[in-house]
């Protein structure tokens, strides 16, 4: 299994993620190795194993619904990049 | 007073022969006097005399703790309220942390003084520190190569003595295998023993912090601090806190060592091999029992690591956007260019690169092949570990296949470099705790032994290496230039 440029190119646009134009042929060859590496779990049969998600089964545990976080929004907002009013600035999203 | 045990610096703390202060200001001298080995990305030494001073008082009060006035250093993916952390990433380089880890509220509670924050591969991705933002570190037993990763910076400054002790956290052997390559103890807790609240995520189910020390010894009186119940992590596991120093002193006699053969593989360097053989002679020495076991599905630990280990990063790292916190693009131009340039400028190779095997395996029509696929192999490693420690007490082998390499060796080849984590992987997949402890070294440079026990062992782990560590002297031997 080895991925084309295009579908490097689709996958960083999935993940929100720049990559340079000449990095992208490196990206492909080094993706393509790792997928190599992973067929490799297709020789082995899995059919009747169940998933494993935690390492000892464990399922999240659950609390009250009550509230148990201070309001700090102006602390948490001290280290924003760019804030106004309370608010986080981001570009325009609708004209 | 720097090369003591904490047990020691505790002691004379208390006698009145050295100050916290003048302990701290001796580790802080060292740190400037060895800041080409780059351990340190922020040294916090304004903070560590004011904390030293508040340690000498309480010394005096008879309320301190083992670890009250003794200098430790912190990995640097455990956030610190008001001082930088930023995992090695330059995503993180302006980030002041809002709030103090649960692993590092605990060490404050307990008096200990922090010195800094320790350098490390860009969010804990690497196996030779090599991928920081700030530079990679050096090894002091040979400073032309690598300290191991992803906590480098923390083994390499417990080896130099730069500190009494650190943190590290291991989502794939990123305590044991630095911990192998420097010569110190590290050890790996089970899965949910020690808080993730804010230690920085890389991959959920698998990370898990755990102390870096010059002695089993010492890493119990960290372990002390550092383990407990924490409703604050979701995964945290409500279970009492045993005394880890309490069984350091009970015999070996009876204890049945289980050697799984898949350990002693021709990827394996026969020095290596050997060394690790005298170390388990010494244990027969002591009264244990040695049996060959067996793990079949090892082989497959690698690739459903890899799978599992970048699905889950691609999904904790998406919260680095450029909006709340972190790094910022200049002039966006709209709000996917915000995003995509912000993780694009900021993310070094190895990170994007775990992104996109990450996002990849999660897509749509990849997820069952890849992703489930490993969940699945991850089940049957597990169910090889559970097997092996129903015969014997813990498992023993080799920590890394190799010890230390030169700088640069590997950078080139992602999957090389992915092989130095073949032996210590499997643990993460299946949560159980591991240690690595001193064991010898080839061609002058330290090798680990690895040691395996069933879940939440991490008294008996520490008793079994303690006693090695009586009757050899591997971990106190120091690197020339820093004795």
């Amino acid at each position: 299994m080895s991925l084309t440029t295009d579908e490097v190119k689709q996958i960083a646009h999935l993940a929100r993620l720049g990559i340079d134009e000449k990095d992208i042929d490196t990206y492909a060859s080094d993706l393509s190795n790792m997928l190599k590496l992973m067929t490799q779990m297709g020789e082995t049969n899995t059919d009747t194993i169940q998933p494993m998600a935690h390492p000892m089964d464990q399922a999240q545990r659950l609390r009250s619904d009550i509230t148990e976080e201070i309001n700090q929004r102006e602390h948490f907002q001290s280290i924003a990049p760019q804030v106004e009013a309370g608010l986080y600035l981001v570009p325009k999203v609708l004209d | 007073m720097y090369n003591k045990t904490i047990t020691e610096q505790g002691k004379d703390l208390r006698a009145g022969k050295y100050s916290s202060v003048e302990l701290t200001q001796t580790y802080l001298d060292r740190i400037k006097k060895h800041a080409g080995l780059n351990c340190f990305i922020t040294v916090t030494e304004e903070f560590a005399l004011k904390s030293a001073q508040a340690a000498d008082k309480l010394l005096t009060t008879g309320n301190a703790s083992l670890l009250t006035g003794i200098p430790v250093a912190q990995k640097d993916i455990f956030c610190t309220q008001g001082i930088k952390t930023s995992c090695g990433s330059k995503m993180l380089d302006n980030f002041s942390a809002p709030y103090n880890a649960t692993v590092i509220e605990n060490f404050n509670q307990s008096g200990a003084v922090m010195l800094g924050k320790l350098n490390m591969d860009e969010f804990a991705m690497g196996s030779s520190n090599e991928t920081s933002f700030y530079g990679a570190v050096q090894n002091p037993w040979d400073t032309k190569t690598v300290p191991g990763g992803s906590s480098g910076g923390s083994a390499s400054a417990v080896a130099a003595r730069l500190t009494s002790a650190a943190t590290g956290t291991d989502t794939g052997g990123s305590i044991r295998q630095p911990a192998s390559l420097c010569g110190i103890t590290g050890l790996k807790p089970t899965y949910g023993r020690v808080s993730r609240y804010g230690m920085i995520a890389f991959a959920s189910s698998l990370d898990q912090g755990g102390p870096m020390a010059k002695s089993a010894e010492d890493a119990a009186i960290l372990m002390q601090t550092m383990a407990g119940f924490d409703p604050k992590d979701s995964t945290s596991v409500d279970q009492a806190v045993p005394d880890y120093s309490a069984d350091l002193n009970t015999p070996l006699a009876g204890l049945k060592i289980g050697i799984p053969k898949e350990f002693f593989s021709e990827d394996l360097n026969s020095d290596i091999a050997s060394t690790i053989e005298t170390a388990i002679n010494e244990y027969k020495k002591m009264g244990a029992e040695i049996k060959q076991v067996s793990l079949p599905n090892m082989k497959l630990a690698i690739p459903a690591y890899y799978v599992i280990a970048s699905a889950e990063c691609s999904a904790n790292l998406s919260r680095f956007d450029g909006v709340r916190y972190g790094y910022r693009c200049d002039n966006p131009g709209d709000l996917n260019d915000l995003y995509t340039r912000s993780r694009g400028e900021a993310f070094g190779q190895e990170v994007k690169r775990r992104i996109l095997m990450g996002t990849y395996a999660l897509s749509a029509g990849y997820y069952d092949a890849y992703y489930i696929k490993a969940q699945k192999v991850r089940r049957l490693i597990s169910e090889d570990f559970t097997r092996a420690l129903s015969e014997v007490d813990v498992l023993m082998g080799p920590v890394s296949p190799t010890t230390a390499f030169e700088q640069g060796a590997k950078t080139g080849d992602p999957i090389e470099m992915y092989l130095a984590d073949i032996y210590t992987i499997a643990i993460n997949l299946a949560g159980l705790p591991a240690m690595s402890i001193p064991a010898g070294f080839v061609e002058h440079k330290p090798v680990g032994l690895q040691i395996i026990g069933n879940y939440f062992t991490e008294s008996r782990l520490l008793n079994i290496a303690h006693q090695y560590q009586q009757v050899t002297d591997w971990h106190q031997q120091t690197p020339k230039g820093f004795e």
